[in-house]
């Protein structure tokens, strides 16, 4: 190669081979991953969507039957209340995850001894598998040997045992409570490193202007703290309203549905009773919530980046 | 990277104005919400121990003994679950699964992390959304048509069914944490590499992978926890009662009838639990500040 006379002329070229090699290059090293994502999740993605149009069931290929599972569903009304329960399972265990993963984030944030102990240990109930930290509720929530019972009885704050999983409302409450349970620590970590990014100083000059306690919290951290809330609480979200195994061990949907979820509607619909359309249905009816959940996230995330004066 | 410099910067100046709080106020708001917290956090593991090391006439027993604690401590329901049931084969079953399906993950999200980042070619900007995006769709509205396809690919009720559907979940995710940690490997050491002739593989085994190390170890982790974690896939497409896994076997094996080995369901949840448990202990600071990271991108 005549290196210097040639240079001026190939530089075009030579540019325009590396940007191929870029691109062949490119693929090349996608190829594992988009492999495996392409094959097991963009196409069962759609083969669900086309499943829930079909009257599929186990071991017998379904015809194309139109909107039917839709329409029998809309007319379901246990359809109707896993999809209500869904909701209020979602909304009230993000609303008290939230708030007691903002207030454990806050106490994890002052000046503590013994502090990146106290920050792992928390962690705990949100690194044990779920399965496994359900069974302990269901222990826990045992109609006969409750030792929640045994301990208010003996407080004497009730006098008899509560029926934790057995009645509606009950059951309803004890499988948020399981849920909070094991979400507050990924709330509280998460916004414990966003609580660390803020100034002292901010703090200190707001005091100096008189701030009160609340008011520093009102005007300093919420602020500064709200993009990374939005994130946090939108993956939160994602994962309950998604949520199958707690149910699927505390309750497996009873009493009488009251806890049914659509997950768990859909898989006692789709695998237990063997009617894979219409379980696909309940999967697909899902996804419009999903995306609802997934705007909001983007919303956060551009307002984001308004306040960090349009770059991000 | 930065969540960690952060943590230590503020922890050598942190409480900045804790000198103007009092001793009792702080004993109100802070050092007695976080005593509850701790108990109410840690109590489900106490009651899982105590309970698996307690013989079965003390646990049903509330007028004579105290619930609290255990009088006479017995390994027998451990004994039961580790030689009376299918539960170590169950414990391997994880280990190779969740195993496999780390290392599948891992390569595949280096070198997509990889392109994405660096080789920076034409649409990577989409595809970096796009696996953000895979990383949002949940395994419930996945698993009735892949175990459509489990079988369909005669993949059923076999390990290889687990250890290529868990990479849905996991590819997404360690995509997106490693994608951090290349960005902050500075160009510069890749252009000298390219200067000096290096190939691009190069560059990768020996410049970016030595200097990410960190990174690799806290997706390993997230990613081996993850599988070991997983419940619903593994209950969709196992159905030997040898072929399952932990979560699963426990669950589905050990409750029989209406008659609840309640102290073997316990070892078996304690048990089950614990390698994560210590993994994630030898590793906790790379975990939560890679946590945090990966949720502040």
């Amino acid at each position: 190669m005549t290196v210097p006379s040639v240079a001026v002329q190939s530089r075009p070229s030579i540019l325009s081979r590396l940007a191929e090699s870029r691109n062949a290059l490119g693929f090349g090293f996608m190829l594992p991953a988009a492999a495996l994502l392409l094959v097991f999740l963009t196409y069962p993605l759609g083969l669900g969507v086309w499943l829930g149009f079909t009257d599929t069931r186990i071991g017998r290929p379904g015809i194309f039957i139109g909107v039917e599972n839709y329409e029998y569903l809309w007319s379901d009304s246990v359809f109707w209340l896993s999809v209500f329960n869904t909701l209020l399972y979602t909304v009230s265990a993000s609303i008290l995850k939230f708030v007691l993963g903002l207030w454990l984030a806050l106490i994890l944030n002052e000046k503590l001894p013994f502090k990146s102990f106290f920050r792992a240990i928390v962690l705990l109930p949100w690194v044990v598998p779920t399965v496994l930290s359900a069974i302990a509720f269901w222990w826990i929530y045992d109609s006969q040997f409750s030792i929640l019972s045994w301990a208010l009885q003996q407080m004497g704050l009730i006098d008899h045992r509560i029926n934790f999983l057995g009645d509606p409302t009950n059951a309803r409450a004890s499988v948020i409570a399981a849920n909070v349970w094991r979400g507050i620590p990924f709330v509280a970590i998460t916004l414990l490193a966003g609580l660390q990014t803020i100034p002292q100083s901010l703090y200190e000059a707001a005091t100096l202007d008189g701030a009160s306690r609340w008011q520093l919290f009102r005007y300093v951290t919420l602020p500064l703290l709200t993009p990374i809330i939005a994130i946090t609480m939108t993956f939160s979200v994602l994962f309950t309203f998604t949520d199958f195994q707690l149910i699927y061990v505390l309750t497996r949907g009873g009493p009488v549905n009251a806890t049914h979820l659509m997950a768990t509607l859909s898989f006692q619909r789709g695998i237990a009773g063997g009617q894979l359309g219409e379980g696909a249905a309940i999967a697909v009816a899902m996804i419009p919530f999903l995306l609802a959940a997934i705007l909001f996230s983007y919303f956060g995330l551009q307002r984001r980046r308004w306040q960090q004066g349009g770059g991000d | 990277m930065a969540a960690i410099k952060e943590v230590e910067r503020l922890e050598t100046d942190e409480g900045g104005m804790g000198y103007l709080q009092s001793l009792p106020r702080r004993v109100v708001t802070v050092y007695l919400p976080l005593l509850v917290f701790l108990v109410v956090l840690l109590f489900p593991f106490y009651w899982m121990t105590i309970t698996a090391v307690k013989p079965n006439l003390e646990m049903t027993d509330y007028v004579n003994y105290n619930p609290f604690w255990v009088v006479h401590p017995t390994l027998e329901h451990i004994r039961y679950l580790l030689f009376e049931t299918s539960y170590p084969g169950w414990l391997l079953n994880t280990i190779i699964i969740s195993t496999a399906a780390t290392f599948l993950s891992l390569a595949a999200a280096v070198l997509a992390a990889y392109a994405i980042e660096r080789l920076r070619f034409s649409g990577a900007r989409q595809v970096g959304l796009a696996v953000f995006l895979a990383y949002l769709v949940p395994p419930s509205i996945l698993f009735i048509p892949l175990s459509v396809m489990v079988f369909n690919l005669g993949l059923y009720d076999t390990p290889f069914a687990l250890i290529l559907t868990y990479p849905t979940f996991l590819i997404p995710f360690c995509t997106w944490l490693l994608m951090g940690y290349f960005r902050s490997i500075p160009f510069e050491l890749e252009e000298c590499a390219l200067i000096d002739g290096a190939s691009r593989w190069q560059i990768l085994t020996k410049i970016v992978l030595p200097l990410s190390v960190p990174g690799l170890i806290s997706a390993g982790i997230f990613a081996f926890t993850l599988s070991w974690n997983e419940f619903i896939y593994a209950l969709t497409f196992i159905q030997s009662s040898e072929k399952k896994t932990v979560p699963v076997g426990v669950l589905t094996e050990l409750v029989r009838s209406d008659v609840y080995e309640w102290g073997a369901l316990m070892a078996g949840a304690l048990i089950g639990s614990l390698p994560v448990v210590v993994l994630y202990s030898f590793f906790v600071e790379h975990y939560v500040s890679s946590m945090t990271g990966a949720v502040k991108e």
